[in-house]
């Protein structure tokens, strides 16, 4: 903070405003988008990792069978339709004319089934799809043929799914490695061609125009679904380490978009009449403290309980974006507010009045004993960091004995993967976001999963949950989905595989002379200069 | 002369394989997990012990060193963990802006700084002398990542003057590519400017009292042919010897100035890769530092005797 007061502060070099300005600084070339991402794309191929950098990368690169749009809703993308049969057991999806992955080579059927099956090794909800299918078929070129064992209403929701990993179509040759294995080239079909020659791997990534890239003749676009219009020769993706500098180069016209600016900067970009400042992913991002439940004292369902009556979503929040109360949220239960599962069910956990004294009452009565609890926290994350810090206030609070382990990123993955007691390096609780996309419903949150050993880090035991979960796929309907979800919620409050705290919203912020920014994720598509 | 080299240089062998061990152990060692970071928060355990075993990161310690030597020794550094990219080509890229900003922040500095040391002492307790004095220590005090903030609000932000960020190559032209390391070059010489105008002024006072100098005036040489030609020559052991310590703290300041300015150096690299784990390109980097380091050391032992004739090797 004390940085960006000091470039505030700067202003008070007043003499400068009064020197003649020379534009001599680098200016803009009206067919170049340059962007300024969330942080460097250090793993180019998306099915390996999970990092949004690389799904938007991705998107890119590669297209995909469905799209996903405004309403949370599939529609065809490289397929011209699809044939249902069998009552529901047989799909059969016909691909566009005109594909053709940037090496030349036309898509066929073989491509979409090498990376569905990839794919399908990696994603929690592609599991459930491969547990349900019979086969997975490529007849001929044009032709994609799923024979399930039985209905499974959520495949096109799978294949459309922004929630990371997304099933994006790859040549059959990169699609058959291995899924624990990064692919070495960058070859999709998608509207822009990726430039290997001109990566520099930490700083910057390029991008240009696919010209055989085929967009659909008809729809809007929303999303990532419709058709994808591109208005630039070349977009420049680049990495500022600096959120000042980014800033910066945003203002004085070297940069034309910035994907994620921090929360203390937003105002004074706001301020600006040449800079559009918009919330574009209205899931946010969640917070949550996840337990370790294989250890004291959070192998206990009664303390992690107890712990709920302390958490104030709105001190995390605030500690992490501030007070604006437009760019966050409190009372968020297990599924991302205004999305279809969010509901009110158990959400008195949360709401009601907050009462340390009962949190110790409570937790006395579970069986605390004053174990120790090894919080780990990410400092080189501000945002990972402000809810730790608040954390162990909260735990200090409650009466619960905090050793507080502040170290960064590499080291908070390396850890938890411990399953080890405290004594002997494990731990008892972190702080992760994860965007509301990938908390949308229970078939992409592994976080709400109980099946113990092979569940998320922190590996809860929840067989109630997992029965629920299996109940929501089956479920024939939105309805159907809705009524499952409360369920959930409401276990999920008596299993508490984690403590929600809070959902706060990442704003974009771009020049204004950029028009047709999608929402959602950051796609380059649509996008014109004015 | 050339047999003193020869010894040197053979010496770096043993000096860059107790380095290449050092940092293969320390980063054995240290904590992290790249395959953890490769994966994304969102993975399991499984999907985590997946990558860890494709990248073959559990296997033995002297399994994964000894493969390391051995490539080392035919030249190459290996493949990034995280961009499959080959080591070298990675350091290649960046080599550039880092040799640029450190070549144009040793010229700036140099230039600015010797005659304002010469000048000090030879004013000595002037307002001259104070005024040089007290811009060293505002030079030590001030991080360079204030400095340079404080340029780039200025000179870039509300004068329009310079680029606030980025690098372009030497091959896209002198002016693109000098352009954009005006700044950064000013930021980070501040400190470097600070430590050699004070080691210059308080070596030429030295020098200024020897009886040489009292000569020369008393035949009749000039102001300046005393200053630059009797007794700067004479001072530059001292400066040319905290030149080359001062390139360590510029190696250093780099990381902060290519960071604050967004330029893709050897700085940023390193950093990156130490915050991911990136093991091949960590150790490739610490490999080349120290080779840079060791190899400077020896051109300024070398440049003695051009200095000082008595010098001999």
């Amino acid at each position: 903070m004390f940085r960006r007061q000091l470039i505030g502060g700067a202003a008070s070099v007043a003499m400068a405003s009064s020197l003649p300005r020379f534009a001599v600084a680098q200016r803009r070339d009206a067919r170049v988008l340059k962007f300024i991402a969330q942080s460097d794309l250090a793993v180019v191929d998306p099915i390996i990792t999970t990092a949004y950098v690389s799904r938007n990368h991705a998107y890119m690169v590669w297209d995909t069978l469905y799209g996903f749009d405004e309403n949370y809703k599939p529609s065809p993308q490289m397929v011209e339709g699809h044939v249902v049969e069998d009552d529901g057991k047989r799909i059969t999806m016909t691909l566009r004319d005109g594909l053709k992955f940037h090496d030349g080579e036309p898509v066929r059927a073989r491509d979409a089934v090498a990376s569905i099956r990839r794919w399908g090794v990696r994603d929690a909800l592609g599991q459930v799809l491969f547990s349900q299918l019979d086969e997975l078929s490529a007849p001929d070129d044009k032709t994609i043929v799923f024979r399930l064992k039985k209905p499974f209403p959520l495949l096109f929701e799978a294949l459309a799914k922004p929630a990371t990993p997304v099933c994006f179509i790859m040549p059959e040759r990169l699609a058959k490695t291995d899924p624990g294995t990064a692919i070495r080239e960058v070859i999709g079909s998608g509207p822009f061609r990726f430039k290997a020659d001109e990566r520099v791997a930490g700083s910057r990534v390029v991008y240009e125009k696919f010209a055989d890239y085929v967009p659909r003749a008809s729809g809007t676009p929303s999303w990532t679904a419709g058709p994808k219009h591109v208005n630039f020769d070349r977009v420049e993706w680049h990495v500022m380490p600096d959120a000042a500098t980014a800033a910066a180069a945003l203002q004085n016209g070297e940069m034309d978009w910035w994907e994620q600016p921090t929360g203390d900067l937003q105002p004074m970009l706001r301020r600006s009449r040449d800079i559009v400042l918009e919330i574009p992913d209205p899931t946010g991002l969640c917070g949550m403290a996840r337990f370790n439940h294989l250890h004291p004292p959070f192998n206990n369902p009664a303390i992690r309980r107890a712990l709920l009556g302390a958490v104030s979503q709105e001190d995390y929040m605030t500690s992490v974006i501030g007070t604006d109360r437009s760019l966050w949220r409190e009372n968020v239960g297990f599924f991302p507010p205004e999305t279809p599962l969010a509901s009110d069910a158990g959400m008195e956990a949360l709401t009601s009045p907050r009462d340390y004294d009962k949190v110790k009452r409570d937790l006395a009565a579970a069986g605390y004993k004053g174990e120790k609890v090894v919080l780990i926290a990410a400092s080189d994350f501000p945002s990972l960091n402000a809810l730790a810090q608040v954390g162990n206030d909260m735990l200090t609070k409650a009466g619960m004995n905090v050793e507080f382990v502040s170290t960064d990123w590499g080291s908070v993955v390396q850890r938890r993967a411990s399953k080890e007691p405290v004594e002997k390096g494990g731990w008892s609780m972190f702080f992760t976001f994860w965007a509301g996309l990938d908390m949308f419903n229970p078939g992409v949150q592994q976080a709400l999963r109980g099946h113990g050993q092979a569940a998320w880090f922190g590996w809860p035991t929840a067989p109630k949950l997992e029965e629920l979960r299996n109940a929501w796929f089956e479920a024939p309907d939105a309805a159907g989905q809705k009524a499952v979800g409360r369920d959930i919620q409401l276990q999920a409050f008596q299993d508490v595989p984690y403590l929600p705290v809070g959902q706060y919203f990442q704003a974009t912020a771009y020049r204004r002379d950029l028009t047709g920014v999608l929402k959602g994720l950051p796609l380059f598509w649509n996008v014109k200069r004015a | 002369m050339f047999a003193y080299i020869v010894r040197r240089i053979l010496a770096t062998i043993p000096v860059m394989a107790i380095v290449a061990l050092f940092v293969f152990s320390l980063l054995y060692i240290a904590p992290g997990d790249p395959a953890a970071v490769i994966a994304g928060d969102q993975a399991t355990p499984a999907d985590v012990e997946r990558i860890r075993a494709s990248l073959g990161l559990d296997r033995p310690f002297v399994v994964r060193f000894g493969e390391w030597v051995f490539r080392i020794i035919q030249g190459d550094l290996g493949l990034s963990i995280f961009t499959n990219l080959p080591v070298t080509r990675m350091i290649a890229q960046r080599i550039e802006p880092t040799l640029s900003l450190m070549v144009v922040t040793l010229v700036l500095a140099i230039t600015i700084a010797v005659p304002m040391g010469v000048v000090a002492a030879w004013k000595s307790g002037s307002l001259i002398d104070r005024m040089v004095m007290g811009f060293a220590v505002l030079g030590f005090s001030v991080p360079v990542f204030v400095v340079g903030y404080l340029l780039a609000y200025v000179f870039a932000l509300e004068l329009d003057w310079l680029p606030v960020q980025g690098y372009t190559p030497i091959s896209n032209g002198l002016w693109p590519w000098f352009q954009n390391l005006i700044l950064p070059a000013v930021a980070l010489g501040g400190v470097y400017i600070a430590l050699i105008a004070r080691i210059t002024r308080a070596t030429m006072m030295e020098i200024l009292q020897q009886d040489y100098i009292r000569t020369a005036r008393a035949k009749g040489a000039g102001q300046t042919t005393i200053l630059f030609l009797h007794a700067l020559k004479n001072a530059a052991v001292p400066i040319v010897t905290i030149i080359g310590i001062g390139l360590a703290g510029l190696i250093g300041g780099a990381v902060v100035t290519e960071s604050v300015f967004a330029i893709p150096g050897l700085g940023r690299l390193t950093v990156d890769a130490i915050l991911r784990r990136d093991y091949p390109v960590i150790q490739g980097v610490i490999l080349l530092f120290s080779f840079v380091y060791v190899l400077v050391n020896l051109l300024i032992d070398l440049s003695y005797t051009l200095f000082d004739p008595r010098i001999r090797y």
